[in-house]
This record gives structure tokens, C-alpha cells and sequence, in this order.
């Protein structure tokens, strides 16, 4: 009875701390919806810890005046075929991985194994050095390029341990069947693969729309301006007007929300298989 | 019997990929180490000044200096993120129905961008009409008009907290699923042994988490290595150079200052730094073993 009364003890207090972390976890998310609902009269002078007590849209009719549909285009532009790109090539690069004998094959995965460990900026004054030569600097194209380059290796790798589970026998029967390389990645390994393209393909979806770095260094015309460079430009012109910058950051994570409302499992999974590098 | 060999299809189907990373990723990093001899301002002429940016970075100490804040910034996210993430990660992977819901909203904070997450949190820690200095004025602590970001004795430190407000989510999550996976045996053989859930905790969850932990830390401290987005925000460096870590140095130099030789220097040691910590990671675990965790989400 006794111990029963300690664990139950143990238990609310342990709730109390969940308690906690979601007030700490979560106030700046609803401080970041209520405010963004605040006219910016209200904001100086209403209880900020509060939700507005006259809810207004108004400065979502801001945001969207100020080219914020023309950069939610952009990153749709940018983070979709960043997707695609790395999804397609790194399941080929995959599946010839795993079903190869050839040493060539083998420096080359050994190469995207170190290149796990490049940080971006070590490479990012060249990469921008190379873009500008290239004719692609202020282009969508030229943040693409590299951001392909460098979500490659990890995403390979997810791919490859998932990809060398797949029995030999189901090749086997595909190769008597007399199908080609690019049948046998399209028929068997892509389906078989799904769960881990998922996880790719979300994971780096996140990684793109909210990449920073690259469209910094990369662009500087409004016509290519992607959100997150967007919301800090936004910022700077609007310093004291809280509460529309807070519905430009709330306008801007649109995508992920819905995405997390009817996939959370799937973004949550997608996640850990990246590691947050 | 379907081939081993690398025929003319395989080369076309690694091409693409082999080609991207080597353009874009590789070649540039190696391309570092050059331009890190150069004098010269990204246009016009440069001139190779061999070991020369090397020198004079060594010795001005602004390269040190960010150097150690880096380590500092490691260290500080590492304590925050890492006991607590576990906390969270054990709270969450309990049975309990509330704590399904709680775990589903722990997880919201990294649908965020780190810039919108620096941006918010610069306005809940404005001096004049932040948040932040009006509950603690609240609450009777200080007095209500401390400077949290322009305040170099603590600008770190707030900065790393905000970090660790992003990550802390993430953590929890890999140390849910690490927890999730210790088989329920080990926990009926402690209950009949009478053992109470603290003493439960340390000696079968802890050790059970072990390469969780390797996970964690490792991606903590290579995250932190790098960490760029959410400190250009908040601070740019600032207040003085009390931020001003090696990701934030390095772009100074080469897109501010224009000096391309000295931000390839610092850009060669970003590179050398996170090589070095993953080869160390490698030789204390397998990426097979941190793969593992994923599983059980």
C-alpha cells in the first residue's frame, strides 16, 4: 500500500513536470498565434499574455500585400524539386550501392559517407564563388544545385540500409523475368523502399523550406526571396510592429502545420531519420 | 542470375548523384582550403598570399576567440538539451493517454524555422516591451528591465537556451522511441524485485539508453559546430563579439568584410572541427547503432 502511494506520488509529480514543459514548450507557439491576431494598437496596450480580446486578420492582409505569396511560391518551387531531385537520385544511387561488387562503387559510397560530415559552411564561399560563375547566382535553380548536393549523403544512407533488406530472392525472380536496371529500381525496389522515400522525402522537405543559409548567401532580389529570408526582411522593416511579424512567421510554417495535423506520424518518423543534422 | 557488375545502366544511375555531390558539396570543401591562401574580395583579381590569412587570423585572437565560444556553445546546449530531452523522452514514451497528447504537442516547436523561432524569441526578450522581463517582474524576480541579448555576459547563454527551446522536442523524441524499445521484461523483473521507479530508472532505463545518449550528444554537438540561422537573428554576433561563433565569423568575413581568404580560414577550420568529431563518434559507435533508434517511433 505504501510503495503503491510512493509510485502515485512519483506519477503526479511527474505530470506536473509535463505540465511545465508544454507551458514552456508551447506558450511561444500560442503567443505566436494570439499575437498575430493583435492589431498593433492592441499590442501596447492589452495584456500580451492574453489572446487579443478583438481578434482582427488584418495583418495576415498585410503579410500577404508584401510579397509573401510571390516567396510561399518560391519555397514551394525550391523545396519541391529539391525533394524530387534527392529522392530520385539518391534511390538509384542506392540500389547500385547495394547491388554492386565494384570497388569504384564502394569509394563512392565511402565518399558520401564522409561527406555526411561537411559541414555547409565550410563549403558555402566557394559554392557561392561557383554559382555566381555559373550565371545562377539570384536564380531558384542555384539554391537547388547545392541543395541537393548536400542532403545526398544522408539520404543515400537512410536508403541503402533500408534498400539492403530486400530479400535477394525478389531480384532474383525480377531478373529471370528478364527486367532491366531501371525496371527493377521503378517495379520493386521504389514500392518495397516506400516507407524510407517517405521519411526522406519528408525530412527533407523540412530541411528545405526552412533553409537559411543558402538563400542568404545565394540571392538578394525580391522576385526569388524565399520565406525565411522573407520573415527576417520583414522584420527588419516592421521592428516594433510585433504582431504582424508574428503572422508573417505563423503564414510562413502554413505548410508544416497541415502536414503535421494530417501526417504528424509520418513527420515525426521522417524527423529521426534525419538526425536534425 | 541478375548481374553484380557495373554495367553502362548502374553508371548512368549513380552518375547524377556522384556528379551533385561532387560539384556541390566535395570539390567546394577541398576548394576552401585554396581560397583559403588568397587575398582576394570574391570579384576582380586575387593574389595567392600562401600561409599569409593563416597567420594573421592565429594571431589576432578574433579566431580563437570564436573558436572557444563555440566550444562554450556546445557545451551549454549539450547540458540543457540532453537530461532534459531524456526527461521528456521517458515522460512522453509512458502509456498513458495524457501523455500521447503531450508528446504530440511537445513535437510542435520544430515546425517552426529556426529564423521565425529567433525572431519570436528576440520580441519575448525585448527589454522594452518583451515578455519575458514582465513575468519575472511578475513573479518579484529582478527588475524587469534586464537586456537578455544585449547583455554580453549572458548573451551566450540565452542564446543556447533558445537552442535548446528548438531541440529540446527532438531529443525527446529519440530517447521516446530509445525507451520504447527496452524490452518490458527487464521492468516486470525490477517490480518483483521491489524496486521503486527512481531505482528503476537508474538501473535499468539509463544503461538501457546508452547509445540513445551517443546519438544525442553526437548530434548536439555537430549541430551546435555549425549552428548559423537562428544566431544571425538574434543577435549577428552581438552585443560587441560576445556571439559571434565560428559559422557567424566566418560569413562575416567573407560576405560582410568581403575578405574571402580569412573566411575560407575559418571555413577550413568548421570543416576539420566537424570531421574530427564525427571520426571520433564513428570509432565509439556504428551509424548501424544510431540507425536502430529510429525504430519504435
Amino acid at each position: 500500500m505504501n510503495a503503491f502511494r510512493r509510485i502515485s506520488v512519483g506519477n503526479s509529480l511527474f505530470t506536473l513536470f509535463g505540465i511545465v514543459w508544454l507551458i514552456i514548450g508551447c506558450y511561444p507557439v500560442f503567443y505566436i498565434l494570439t499575437t498575430s491576431l493583435r492589431s498593433q494598437n492592441g499590442y501596447l496596450l492589452g495584456n500580451p499574455w492574453l489572446p487579443p480580446l478583438h481578434p482582427t486578420l488584418q495583418n495576415y492582409g498585410v503579410v500577404i500585400q508584401s510579397g509573401f505569396v510571390r516567396s510561399f511560391i518560391n519555397s514551394a518551387i525550391v523545396s519541391v524539386s529539391t525533394v524530387l531531385l534527392i529522392v530520385a537520385f539518391s534511390l538509384f544511387l542506392s540500389y547500385v550501392v547495394v547491388r554492386t561488387r565494384n570497388p569504384v562503387v564502394k569509394a563512392v559510397f565511402n565518399w558520401f559517407v564522409v561527406g555526411l560530415a561537411i559541414p555547409v559552411q565550410a563549403a558555402i564561399i566557394p559554392v557561392y564563388i561557383l554559382i555566381t560563375k555559373l550565371g545562377l547566382y539570384d536564380t531558384l535553380l542555384g539554391m537547388i544545385l547545392p541543395m541537393v548536393a548536400f542532403a545526398l549523403p544522408l539520404s543515400t544512407l537512410i536508403l541503402v540500409n533500408f534498400v539492403r533488406d530486400i530479400p535477394n530472392e525478389l531480384y532474383e525472380a525480377m531478373g529471370i523475368e528478364g527486367a532491366n536496371d531501371f525496371q527493377i529500381v521503378l517495379r520493386l525496389v521504389a514500392p518495397l523502399a516506400r516507407p524510407a522515400l517517405i521519411s526522406v522525402a519528408v525530412y527533407q522537405f523540412v530541411q528545405s523550406w526552412n533553409n537559411f543559409l543558402f538563400p542568404l548567401v545565394l540571392t538578394q532580389s525580391a522576385s526569388v526571396r524565399v520565406l525565411p529570408l522573407a520573415i527576417v526582411q520583414f522584420q527588419g522593416e516592421h521592428t516594433m510592429d510585433v504582431p504582424v511579424t508574428m503572422a508573417a512567421v505563423v503564414f510562413s510554417a502554413i505548410p508544416l502545420f497541415l502536414a503535421y495535423i494530417f501526417g504528424g506520424r509520418y513527420l515525426r518518423q521522417g524527423m529521426l531519420a534525419g538526425f536534425g543534422k | 542470375m541478375i548481374t553484380e557488375r557495373l554495367n553502362l545502366s548502374r553508371v548512368l544511375m549513380m552518375l547524377p548523384a556522384v556528379i551533385f555531390f561532387a560539384a556541390f558539396a566535395l570539390i567546394p570543401m577541398c576548394v576552401a582550403v585554396y581560397y583559403s591562401g588568397l587575398n582576394w574580395s570574391g570579384v576582380g583579381s586575387a593574389t595567392w598570399v600562401g600561409l599569409a590569412n593563416w597567420r594573421s587570423m592565429l594571431a589576432s585572437g578574433e579566431l580563437w576567440h570564436s573558436f572557444w565560444l563555440t566550444i562554450a556553445l556546445m557545451f551549454w546546449c549539450w547540458i540543457l538539451q540532453n537530461p532534459l530531452g531524456l526527461i521528456i523522452g521517458v515522460f512522453t514514451a509512458g502509456s498513458q493517454r495524457h501523455r500521447a497528447v503531450f508528446g504530440a504537442l511537445y513535437f510542435i516547436p520544430l515546425l517552426f524555422s529556426s529564423v521565425a523561432i529567433g525572431v519570436t524569441w528576440s520580441y519575448i526578450l525585448n527589454p522594452t516591451f518583451g515578455l519575458m522581463d514582465d513575468l519575472l517582474k511578475a513573479l518579484g524576480i529582478g527588475n524587469g528591465f534586464e537586456n537578455w541579448l544585449g547583455n554580453p555576459h549572458i548573451a551566450l547563454f540565452v542564446v543556447a537556451c533558445i537552442i535548446s527551446w528548438q531541440y529540446i522536442p527532438f531529443n525527446a523524441l529519440l530517447y521516446q522511441s530509445g525507451v520504447r524499445q527496452i524490452p518490458r521484461s527487464l521492468y516486470e523483473a525490477a517490480m518483483i524485485d521491489g524496486a521503486g521507479p527512481i531505482r528503476t530508472f537508474f538501473s535499468i532505463t539509463l544503461p538501457q539508453l546508452k547509445y540513445t545518449i551517443t546519438t544525442t550528444t553526437v548530434l548536439i554537438l555537430t549541430g551546435t559546430l555549425t549552428y548559423f540561422d537562428l544566431i544571425y537573428v538574434v543577435t549577428n554576433g552581438g552585443p560587441g563579439d560576445a556571439t559571434q561563433v565560428l559559422a557567424i565569423d566566418m560569413y562575416k568575413q567573407a560576405f560582410t568584410n568581403l575578405n574571402i581568404g580569412a573566411g575560407s580560414v575559418i571555413a577550413v577550420v568548421l570543416a576539420v572541427f566537424g570531421l574530427l568529431l564525427s571520426i571520433i563518434t564513428l570509432k565509439f559507435t556504428g551509424f548501424n547503432k544510431m540507425e536502430s533508434q529510429m525504430e519504435g517511433v
